[in-house]
């Protein structure tokens, strides 16, 4: 507390209000502010800041760089879609729009480097520049060079700036093998239970008591806490349900200050949000209007209810043989396939450690050949190969229903896998009156 | 079979150069003029009426998708507190369409402008196959569409000068992001959402869809936005798509719209069974295109474009057409009938047995009269007409009797019946007999089955005839009057048979109460609904003959299954093959002639090649296949193998791959492995 709120070179004034809208990061945002020392001085050339979803990284960088008022670029690393978006975003905060079009059409790092170090000669930085990566783990998969120039951005444009990457995961992941220069490390812990209830405990419904509302985020957290521990989703799924908890109070059946009446209420309502609405199997919209319908009419079917896909006679079909080769061992189709197979059983197929159910394994690739040989003994009729059904072979690969394991370059004897589940193909070859269990290796006898 | 399948489409640059196609190699060129613009007159008349009716089943779908993007955007301009403290979430539509994706492209394009009209002109719509690519570049796309379709609705629309200079920077920035797109945004005095419709959900890598969903709800608290996800499968693919920090991103509503058997029903219950449209399929066909639709794609659009390709192969190929259409049109088109037509008439099979029940002298009198030939005609269209104005009204009713007996005997769906009936006399028909068993067998003694029987005869549709329909209402009422009449003396029986719960118990009171009623007189119920079956079906007998007994039939009924099968579901490797293992059919010289199906050694060197690879196992030593084709060659031009055979082998080998019969392999050196099904 102390460490934030005297940092020389910073309003005391300015500090305080800081501290007021960083509860429970107090501690992180007073070693922040003595790394990056005061506004004239040079900082440290990039920071790494690591912890979970909704631990307060940006909102913490947001809050100093906005109150203390600092000249700062933030960049969200989803949002740069190429490095030029990058590149310009950051000339653009700190420069404005005449140094991002001095930028050419697919800026390299040496443009940016360039352009940086002209701009900056005409505007040296009076105050330390910052820019802020959100999701810099994507900068894994930008071009090499990026990373490791980015954490030295203070030896290459000679300025004074500091690069600060948030990320979700740890910094030796990030960790290019070639090596670099290694930044400085701070971790945001995830929030406690104690924690949680104090920040959500502040955005507290006007027309009730704090004390009440209090009340309300402890049950809440009593629910929730052992599955969820984002605070944006904790504050989501108090906002929706705050409603219901206050009802038996709107009605005068119950006092304020009658916690356990409350909680007799509330409880078996919050236990079904969580299997509802916490998983979007029914969104908060439909939550809210189930809440303001009396005594839930009948029980909304979630997003995962509805598995059922109809589909043509030939595609179940086809459906149908992509399973059994996805599954089956390709030596074993003689015995399902061939009319006089005579009597064989499982163990003379069964190869030396081969013990692993298929269904455990998960499906294995099978060409189009082996396909179109099973497709024709299942089905039963007589099938002309048509284009139709090639095509529709193609679409269940765009209803993700097949994937194709080769490349679709490859246009003879491409590869594919079957993508649904055993129940999902039990439905559809009951449909068509197809015995699919008998065809299947691992359920033979 | 043709390898390469000539479509006759619509759509060509001029009208006039479309109907040079048609008299093009038109049989009886001479009145090619007036088929055509018959042709294009009913092709215009079934385009307007399915459009109309594609509107009206999808209306319920897209008011309510109206309702939720409406009810979106004003939910924004709410402040109280829950609002404040909700996670702001993007309004998400999932809209399951089904596997038909064809017929998607009309519904789309339907809510499109009705978005457009209705809601906000800010709407990108966004095809996976437009938005290809992984990673950033297939994201950049999306970004890219999004802005366009915003932007530039938004360039017609007004010119504010201040837009303008923001859309100049944007042009020159070159970057499309939010961030620009915000900004511009920002700028506007209105306020309308922005909905960003992703056509085929499935088809979307699913990396770029969590970005961009990602980078979207950086900015929704700022700019209004809102997602309509057409989904072919169901719903639940959004979950296997989507991880729950994305999915969390989003509030999702589902919409379902009309399956699409539902949909063909209703375009066939008004295009098809409906005696307006003067062209008709026979059974053959219609079946050509059921099986399409049920066995390969369930698309109805492509239904409708084989009825078309059907209407335009008829008029095309059937000179006679011209008097297919509606009725004073066609009398008058009899008259307008030169001597080649009446000719043409007279070898109709229909006519020719027609022609045998007259009288000798009736016979020779038709045969040399022309203007004779012309009255009749007259007469006989206007029967053919009349044959289908009685023929659908009893259709229906058949059905509606039929449809929701046990095991539907009568198929469960009216297309069902109608291909029966269109096929052979359906009174001779077992399935028929049977149903006509069980409606007499039906609920003899029971209020409930009276009732039973009552509403199954309630709806038949004979409104069009007012004398049929005045003995229906007399059935009626005669039914509702025996329900009465024997109403309390039959409850007590099923009373006491109800409370039996054993099965033997119950068989055995049920054979009693048979007996008893066997030997007793018919109730009045009995007596009139037997009475009402025997008038049922003298109606069936009566109307619902096949068309094949219907004389000049042909000028109105569509017979050629093949030629649609043909165009329609095409069999490329077939065709390929056929080409291969008898070129002659194809190039038709003289010296290819052979018999017994093998290859005359004068034929193609690719067709050689493939006839002996024919005679090989699965894989095939390429010295084995070169030596055999040498001997094959040399036999015909006289002198040994040479570099000149072999290379020409060799291409005949590649072109063989190049078409997918062969592929090389990695198992063996020197051979090539065969393929069955090439690729697809």
């Amino acid at each position: 507390m102390a460490a934030l709120s005297q940092q020389p070179g910073y309003e005391e004034e300015k500090l305080r209000k800081v501290t007021e809208l960083l509860p429970c990061r107090e501690l992180q945002a007073g070693f922040l502010l003595s790394v990056m020392g005061q506004p004239q001085q040079y900082s440290y050339p990039s920071i790494f800041i690591y912890g979970h979803r909704a631990s307060g990284k940006s909102h913490v960088m947001q809050v100093l760089f906005k109150e203390l008022e600092l000249p700062h670029a933030t960049v969200s690393c989803v949002e740069c879609v190429s490095v030029a978006s990058l590149f310009e975003h950051v000339l653009l905060s700190f420069f404005g729009y005449e140094a991002a079009s001095l930028l050419p059409r697919s800026p390299s790092l040496s443009d940016f480097v360039r352009i940086y170090r002209q701009q900056c000669s005409r505007s040296p930085a009076k105050q330390t520049r910052y820019i802020v990566m959100e999701k810099s783990e994507l900068l894994r998969d930008a071009d090499a060079n990026l990373l490791p120039a980015l954490l030295r951005l203070q030896e290459l444009v000679e300025d004074n700036i500091t690069v600060i990457l948030l990320s979700e995961i740890s910094w030796d992941k990030f960790r290019p093998n070639t090596g670099c220069f290694e930044p400085l490390l701070l971790h945001f812990p995830d929030y406690s239970k104690v924690e949680l209830q104090q920040i959500l405990s502040l955005d507290r419904n006007p027309s009730y008591s704090a004390e009440f509302y209090s009340s309300y985020i402890n049950i809440l957290l009593g629910v929730f806490y052992s599955v969820c521990r984002d605070l944006r989703e904790l504050r989501h799924l108090a906002a929706l349900n705050f409603s219901k908890f206050c009802e038996p109070l709107a009605e005068g059946k119950v006092k304020e200050t009658d916690t356990h009446k409350l909680w007799r209420n509330i409880e078996p309502h919050l236990k079904k949000a969580m299997q509802t609405v916490y998983l979007r199997e029914v969104s908060s919209h439909q939550w809210e209007q189930m809440q303001q319908m009396e005594k839930e009419a009948e029980p909304l079917r979630g997003l995962s209810a509805h598995t059922h896909v109809e589909l043509p006679y030939y595609s179940k079909f086809l459906l149908i043989a992509a399973y059994l080769a996805s599954y089956n061992p390709a030596r074993t189709d003689k015995r399902f396939f061939l009319k006089h197979h005579g009597k064989i059983r499982k163990t003379h197929f069964q190869k030396k450690n081969e013990k692993a159910s298929n269904h455990l394994l998960g499906p294995k690739p099978f060409p189009l050949d082996r396909l179109l040989a099973i497709f024709y003994s299942v089905v039963d009729s007589r099938v002309a190969p048509t284009a139709s059904i090639f095509s529709q072979i193609s679409s269940l690969v765009t209803l993700q229903l097949l994937t194709q394991v080769s490349h679709d370059d490859q246009l003879d004897a491409p590869k594919y896998k079957c993508a649904v589940p055993l129940d999902f193909i039990c439905a559809i070859s009951r449909t068509v009156n197809f015995d699919i269990v008998k065809y299947l290796y691992d359920f033979l006898q | 079979a043709g390898c390469f399948v000539f479509k006759p489409s619509a759509k060509k640059k001029k009208t006039l150069s479309l109907e040079d196609y048609f008299s093009d190699g038109c049989e009886g060129a001479e009145n090619s003029e007036v088929r055509f613009k018959l042709c294009q007159d009913l092709w215009d008349k079934i385009k307007t009426e399915t459009e109309i009716l594609q509107d009206e089943l999808n209306r319920n779908i897209l008011d309510s998708l109206l309702d939720f993007t409406k009810k979106c955007s004003s939910a924004r301009q709410h402040s109280d507190w829950a609002s404040q403290m909700r996670a702001s979430e993007i309004p998400t539509a999932a809209l399951v369409l089904g596997v038909n994706v064809p017929d998607h492209d009309m519904t789309f394009q339907s809510l499109f402008e009705l978005l457009q009209q209705s809601v906000t002109p800010h709407v990108a719509s966004v095809q996976a196959k437009e938005c290809g690519g992984e990673g950033p570049s297939g994201l950049y796309l999306v970004l890219e569409r999004l802005m366009g379709a915003v932007v530039s609705v938004d360039d017609e629309e007004q010119a504010e000068e201040t837009a303008e200079q923001t859309i100049a920077q944007l042009h020159k920035s070159a970057h499309c992001s939010l961030s620009t797109l915000c900004d511009w945004y920002s700028t506007r005095t209105r306020e309308p959402p922005i909905v960003v419709i992703f056509k085929d959900f499935e088809a979307f890598n699913a990396s770029v869809l969590q970005d961009f969903i990602l980078i979207c709800s950086r900015y929704v608290d700022r700019l209004p936005l809102l997602f309509i996800f057409g989904i072919a499968t169901s719903p639940s693919t959004i979950q296997h798509m989507l991880p729950h920090s994305v999915s969390s991103l989003l509030c999702i509503e589902l919409f379902q719209s009309l399956s699409c058997t539902q949909h063909l029903a209703t375009v066939i219950d008004k295009l098809i069974l409906t005696p307006w449209l003067p062209f008709k399929l026979n059974s053959k066909v219609m079946l050509v295109l059921l099986s399409i639709f049920l066995y390969h794609d369930f698309s109805v659009r492509n239904f409708i474009k084989g009825v078309q390709l059907a209407l335009i192969e008829h008029f095309h190929t059937q000179p006679l057409s011209v008097l297919c259409c509606n009725k004073e049109e066609s009398l008058l088109n009899v008259m307008q009938l030169n001597h080649h037509n009446l000719e043409r008439i007279r070898q109709l099979a229909s006519f020719k047995g027609y022609l045998e029940k007259q009288e000798p002298k009736e016979q020779a009198k038709l045969l040399q009269d022309n203007t004779h030939l012309k009255d009749v005609c007259q007469r006989l269209i206007k029967d053919l007409h009349k044959y289908h104005k009685n023929y659908y009204p009893i259709l229906r009713c058949l059905h509606t009797l039929t449809s929701a007996l046990p095991r539907y005997p009568l198929g469960k769906q009216i297309r069902e019946l109608h291909l029966i009936c269109l096929e052979k006399d359906v009174w001779e028909n077992e399935d028929y007999q049977s149903a006509m068993k069980l409606l007499n067998l039906e609920k003899s003694k029971s209020s409930a089955s009276v009732r039973c029987f009552k509403i199954r005869l309630g709806p038949i549709p004979l409104s069009t005839f007012t004398d049929l329909q005045w003995k229906h209402n007399e059935y009626l009422s005669l039914l509702a009057n025996s329900f009465v009449l024997e109403g309390e003396s039959i409850i007590s029986p099923v009373k006491t048979l109800q409370k039996k719960t054993d099965l033997f118990q119950l068989q055995k009171t049920l054979l009693e109460m048979n007996e008893s009623r066997r030997a007793k007189k018919l109730s009045p119920f009995e007596v009139l609904r037997n009475e009402t079956l025997e008038w049922i079906d003298s109606l069936v007998r009566n109307h619902l003959s096949p068309p094949e007994s219907q004389t000049l039939n042909e000028v109105c009924y569509y017979s050629s299954s093949a030629t649609v099968r043909r165009h329609l579901n095409a069999t490329p490797r077939m065709s390929i093959q056929a080409a291969l293992s008898s070129p002659y059919y194809y190039l038709q010289n003289e010296n290819l002639k052979t018999e017994d199906g093998s290859v005359s050694n004068a034929a193609p060197d690719i067709c050689i090649a493939y006839k002996l690879h024919l005679e090989c196992g699965r894989l095939i030593n390429l010295f084995d296949w070169l030596e055999a084709y040498a001997t094959v060659v040399s036999a015909a031009e006289g002198n040994g193998p040479d570099f000149i055979s072999s290379a020409r082998f060799i291409q005949a080998v590649s072109e063989l791959e190049f078409l997918g019969f062969i592929k090389s392999t990695k198992q063996k050196t020197d051979h090539v492995a065969r393929l069955t099904w090439g690729g697809c």
